[in-house]
Formats: structure tokens, C-alpha cells, sequence
């Protein structure tokens, strides 16, 4: 109670007592410093918000069925076992990796292609082409199931993971294509010119001078286009109706659905659904913020 | 920007001129991929929902198949209350996902931007709900929420509520907890834009507010805010029409229920079209959605001053 009643004034009478001996730097310290409580109490009341059902999902994937402990000692992977052979998300997992690395080999490449020429050249459709993507990011695929259902069917598609692939990358084309974009145009041109001087063809110059400057972009974009097709579940489960084609979201889907949930199971498939994700994000975490925040200014 | 846009223009033509280094056509040939995609299986399938919306049609009955005019949009707008039910909890959804999730994001932002002991690990584990799939998410919270071994019976050893509840089916709890299960997931999406663009205030703009002696909280107004507003409002934007399609989270958790009480207008789409193979009248019902997201997307396009200076 009393901390906090005396924490307002606090920092004015700092400002004013260090000023005479070091008139600048110091006294901005003092006046800059948040109080230690009000940064670490609420980060801490919402760590807890953010980490206990973190903590839920492994308590129950890796202690016996039927406990009721708060702590999953004794530890055991049957949970794991169970889902992997009897529940097939082997076989889910093997499919998902297959959708997440060809939608973003897809994505990363056909909106490079695109985000070049947005960025490097004037052409008659250009804006309405910028026009078409900003709206594009509009259209939900939710909204367009039964459509793209139909055109699946009649390219005898239903029941292939193409149908899949090629409907995530659609619906990532359009914001990774601005994201690339605006990284190329903060490529100075004249980096290129100067390669065609020294006889490089458009191709080779962009490949050696641009190409490497875009790699954190690239991992921002491509991880994300990776990471949405994995976590993404709707199309799976309409255009996929096989069970051997089916990716983790939809056998996760089934596992809830089911009539009595088995819950260790269902936990130990979600660690199996999220595993991937944290691996992706703890590589590319440095890179994330800066290529997002790069790629935003130029919206 | 207006610098790079400079640069790219100048030298172009001179270069096309000399022949096959950059021929007219290939920024056609690059763009070519994107478009035909985006042709292919956006565009097409959006006008196909705007021819179906004026058709009955349904696969599982083809007799009555054919030219129906606007009757799916009378039955939608006059016969049909569960329409009206699912646009109202839309807005409510929507409403209070997005408002909730910029507050509490901001806030994170702002911690998380201090300097503290641990501020790395902090963001991370702050932000890692970000990357987890609305299917997930659901799991979770199913695990979280079940009656028998979920939290709620350790509230209720602790004398919180009553043993055996499942708030998600119970009508009146099963509203906030499909919000609070969102909002973990979705406070992150905030927290990461607003820190993103906090790190590009000006520091000479706070060490001039301290020097006239500006509180902390003039600084946060005066200072702070007007430089995140154009990302505010573009963020809250996008992420309105974003908690308005997504449907994964819902479909997952709840289903919509109990009785249809947590049913989005996407999701009753979803509903009538895979379940009730309605096509017809879950087109008319997308064409509805579609107007609501161009008026989004208008004012989206308006407030993102789209190709100002990029003519």
C-alpha cells in the first residue's frame, strides 16, 4: 500500500537530486526508470494466464491416465505411443510436413516473382494488380469452400494433398507478395546496376546482390507460409476425406469429436500438432520482428 | 519510399531499350504465376458464390435445382432468425475479441518495450500463444474447460464455483470462455505489431518531453499514441475482419453451440453448406458476408492510403 502511494513523486525528486553533479545522462536515467513492480507484476499475472494452459496440456499428455496429479510424475509417453500408431497421426504428421514445405517452397517462389516486379518495374496493370491483392486479403477461404470444393472436383484433385497446397498458397500469395515487395525496394537499385555493368544478365544480379539481402525476409515470409498450412485446418477437412491423406489439425479435430474424449491422448497429439511450430519459431526468432517490421513500413 | 520509387523508375527505360536484358514482357511473365492462381481459385470462386446466391441448389436435391432470383436473400433476411442471431453474435464477437485484445496487447507492448532483467525470455514466452493453431488452441482449452479433471474443478476445491460444470456447455459461461480461450491466442498478434512499430518512436521526442518535465502518462499521450494510431487502427482493421472469418477456433471448440449460441455468420455458412449441402442459400448467405467485408475493406483502403505515393 505504501509503495504505492509514494512511487508517483519518486521519481521527480530523483530528477531534481542528482542534477547538479552530472546534469544530463543521469538524471534522464532516474526519470526513465519504470518502477521494477509495475513491470513484473503484470508481465507475471500474465505469464501465468499465457503459461498455465501450456502446463495444462503437458500435465495431462505425459502423467498416467486416470491421475489426477498436479504433477506429471509419474511421467509416462503412452499417451504419445497411442496417438502415433493407433490414432495415425504418423501418417497425419507425414502429410502435414508434405502440405507445409511445398506450400512454402510455392509461396516463397511464386511471390518473389511477383514482389519483384511490383517492386522493380512499371507496368499498365500494376495497380490494379496492388489494388486486387490488398482485397484479396479480404476474401476468406473459409467463405469460399464449397467453390473451390466444385473446381477440385472437376481437376479430379479431391483426395490429393495438391488440392491443399495449392489453396494455402493462394490464400498466403497475396500479404507474403507485399511483405517481399517491400523488402525489394529497400534494396538500393543501383546494388543491381552496377552487377549488369560488370556484364551479369537480370537474373545473375538479382541471384547475387539481392537474393542475399532478402534472407531474413525470405525466413519471416516462407516460416509463416510453413507454420499457416500447418496450423491450417478447413481445406484439410473438406478436400481430404480420406483418412490417409488427413493432415494433424483435422486428426486433432476427430480426436475432440470423438463421443467420450480421451484426454491424454488428445493432449498427447496437440504437443505432437505443436512441436514443429516451436521448433520453427525458436530457429527463426531473431529474424521475425526485424522482417515483419521491415516489410510494414512500405505496407 | 518516394526515394526507392525514384530510383526504380529512372534507369528502366533506357534498359529496356537495349533489347533482350529486359523485355516488355517480363513483368507480365513474372506477376503471371500470382495472377493465374489468384484467378483461378479466388477470383472465380467468388463469382460463382455470386451466380449460385441466385440459384436453388443443392446436390442432395437436384429436382429443385435452378434460377431462384433473390430468394435465398428474402428467405435469409425475413424467414430465417437463426441469420439475424449468427450477425449478432458476430458483431458481439467481434467487438469484444478485438477491443479486448488491442487493450491488453498495448499494455504487453509496453511492458515487454522497458528495459528489465529477462525482457528476452519475457517476450518469448509472451508472445509464443501467437504461433499456435486455432485447433490447438481448442484443444487446449477443451483439456482446460472439461468437467471432470479441468481447471474448473480445482477452482471448485478451492470453493470457485461448483464441482462438475463444463463451461462450454452451459449457455450463459460458454461466451466468456470461448473469449478468454481466443484471447490467449490472439492478445500476442497485438502486443508483437505495436512493439514493432514502439521501437521506431524517435528517443529524442522523450528526452525533450523529460527535459520539459512531462509525466510518464502526458508522455504516453501525447507522445506515444499519435505515433501508433495509423498501426492501431490498420491492426485493429485487419484483425476484425480476421476474428470475423475465422472460423476454426469456434468450429473446434464449440461448434457453434450449445443450441447455436456461438455461431458466426462464417460458421453458419460452413454449417449449411458441408452439413446441410444448402449450396445455393450458403451462397447467398456468403454474398451478405462479402458486402460486410468490402465495407471493411473500403475503409481499410481509404485509412492505408493505398498507392498514395506509389503512383
Amino acid at each position: 500500500m505504501s509503495t504505492k502511494t509514494a512511487t508517483p513523486p519518486a521519481p521527480a525528486v530523483q530528477h531534481e537530486a542528482p542534477a547538479p553533479q552530472r546534469p544530463t545522462k543521469k538524471a534522464h536515467r532516474a526519470w526513465d526508470e519504470v518502477p521494477r513492480w509495475q513491470i513484473y507484476f503484470p508481465l507475471g499475472a500474465y505469464l501465468l494466464f499465457t503459461l498455465i494452459p501450456f502446463y495444462w496440456i503437458l500435465l495431462f499428455a505425459l502423467r498416467k491416465p486416470g491421475s489426477t496429479s498436479l504433477v506429471p510424475w509419474p511421467m509416462t509417453f503412452e499417451h504419445f505411443e497411442k496417438v502415433w500408431t493407433q490414432r495415425s497421426f504418423g501418417t497425419y504428421f507425414e502429410n502435414s510436413v508434405y502440405v507445409g514445405i511445398a506450400t512454402l517452397v510455392m509461396t516463397t517462389v511464386v511471390a518473389l516473382a511477383g514482389g519483384y516486379a511490383l517492386a522493380r518495374f512499371n507496368f499498365r496493370i500494376k495497380r490494379a494488380f496492388m489494388l486486387a491483392l490488398l482485397c484479396s486479403q479480404f476474401v476468406p477461404g473459409a467463405l469460399l469452400l464449397v467453390p473451390l470444393f466444385q473446381i477440385f472436383a472437376e481437376l479430379q484433385m479431391i483426395n490429393s494433398l495438391g488440392s491443399v497446397i495449392i489453396a494455402e498458397t493462394v490464400f498466403q500469395l497475396p500479404l507474403s507478395m507485399i511483405l517481399i515487395s517491400g523488402f525489394i525496394r529497400n534494396v538500393p537499385y543501383s546494388l543491381e546496376e552496377a552487377a549488369w555493368v560488370d556484364g551479369c544478365t537480370r537474373f545473375t544480379a538479382f541471384r547475387v546482390v539481392v537474393l542475399p539481402l532478402l534472407r531474413p525476409g525470405l525466413i519471416a515470409v516462407g516460416s509463416f507460409a510453413f507454420v499457416h498450412s500447418w496450423n491450417h485446418f478447413l481445406f484439410a477437412l473438406m478436400f481430404l476425406s480420406n483418412q490417409e491423406k488427413q493432415t494433424i489439425p483435422v486428426g486433432l479435430n476427430s480426436l475432440m469429436s470423438a463421443d467420450s474424449v480421451d484426454l491424454g491422448a488428445l493432449a498427447a497429439g496437440g504437443i505432437i500438432a505443436a512441436l514443429p511450430v516451436v521448433i520453427v519459431f525458436a530457429f527463426i526468432q531473431k529474424w521475425l520482428i526485424t522482417g515483419f517490421s521491415a516489410g510494414a513500413v512500405k505496407g | 519510399m518516394a526515394q526507392a520509387a525514384a530510383v526504380a523508375k529512372k534507369p528502366a527505360p533506357p534498359r529496356r531499350r537495349r533489347g533482350s536484358a529486359t523485355p516488355r514482357r517480363l513483368p507480365y511473365l513474372l506477376i503471371a504465376p500470382a495472377g493465374l492462381l489468384m484467378l483461378g481459385f479466388i477470383a472465380y470462386p467468388v463469382l460463382s458464390v455470386f451466380y449460385y446466391s441466385l440459384q436453388n441448389y443443392n446436390p442432395t436435391k437436384p429436382w429443385r435445382n435452378g434460377y431462384a432470383g433473390f430468394e435465398n436473400f428474402v428467405h435469409a433476411f425475413t424467414e430465417d432468425p437463426q441469420f439475424w442471431d449468427t450477425l449478432v453474435f458476430s458483431a458481439k464477437w467481434v467487438v469484444v475479441e478485438v477491443g479486448l485484445q488491442l487493450l491488453f496487447g498495448l499494455a504487453l507492448a509496453l511492458i515487454v518495450n522497458q528495459t528489465f532483467v529477462g525482457r528476452s525470455l519475457g517476450r518469448a514466452l509472451v508472445f509464443s500463444p501467437w504461433a499456435v493453431s486455432g485447433v490447438l488452441t481448442s484443444a487446449i482449452w477443451v483439456l482446460l474447460y472439461n468437467s471432470q479433471t479441468g481447471i474448473t474443478r480445482y477452482l471448485a476445491d478451492m470453493g470457485i464455483g461448483e464441482y462438475g460444470t463444463s463451461w462450454l456447455s452451459d449457455t450463459s459461461t460458454v461466451f466468456p470462455a470461448a473469449v478468454v480461450a481466443d484471447l490467449w491466442r490472439g492478445v500476442p498478434f497485438f502486443a508483437i505489431l505495436i512493439l514493432a512499430d514502439l521501437q521506431s518512436v524517435s528517443k529524442d521526442l522523450y528526452e525533450a518531453a523529460e527535459v520539459d518535465g512531462a509525466s510518464r502518462i502526458r508522455q504516453f499521450l501525447h507522445i506515444t499514441l499519435p505515433h501508433l494510431k495509423d498501426a492501431i487502427i490498420l491492426s485493429t482493421l485487419l484483425r476484425a475482419v480476421w476474428e470475423f472469418n475465422n472460423v476454426d477456433l469456434l468450429y473446434t471448440l464449440t461448434g457453434g453451440g450449445p443450441a447455436g449460441e456461438t455461431t458466426t455468420l462464417p460458421l453458419y455458412i460452413a454449417n449449411t453448406s458441408v452439413d446441410a449441402h444448402n449450396f445455393g442459400y450458403a451462397s447467398a448467405l456468403t454474398t451478405v458476408a462479402f458486402v460486410i467485408l468490402l465495407f471493411f475493406s473500403m475503409i481499410y483502403l481509404r485509412l492505408s492510403k493505398f498507392g498514395g505515393d506509389d503512383k
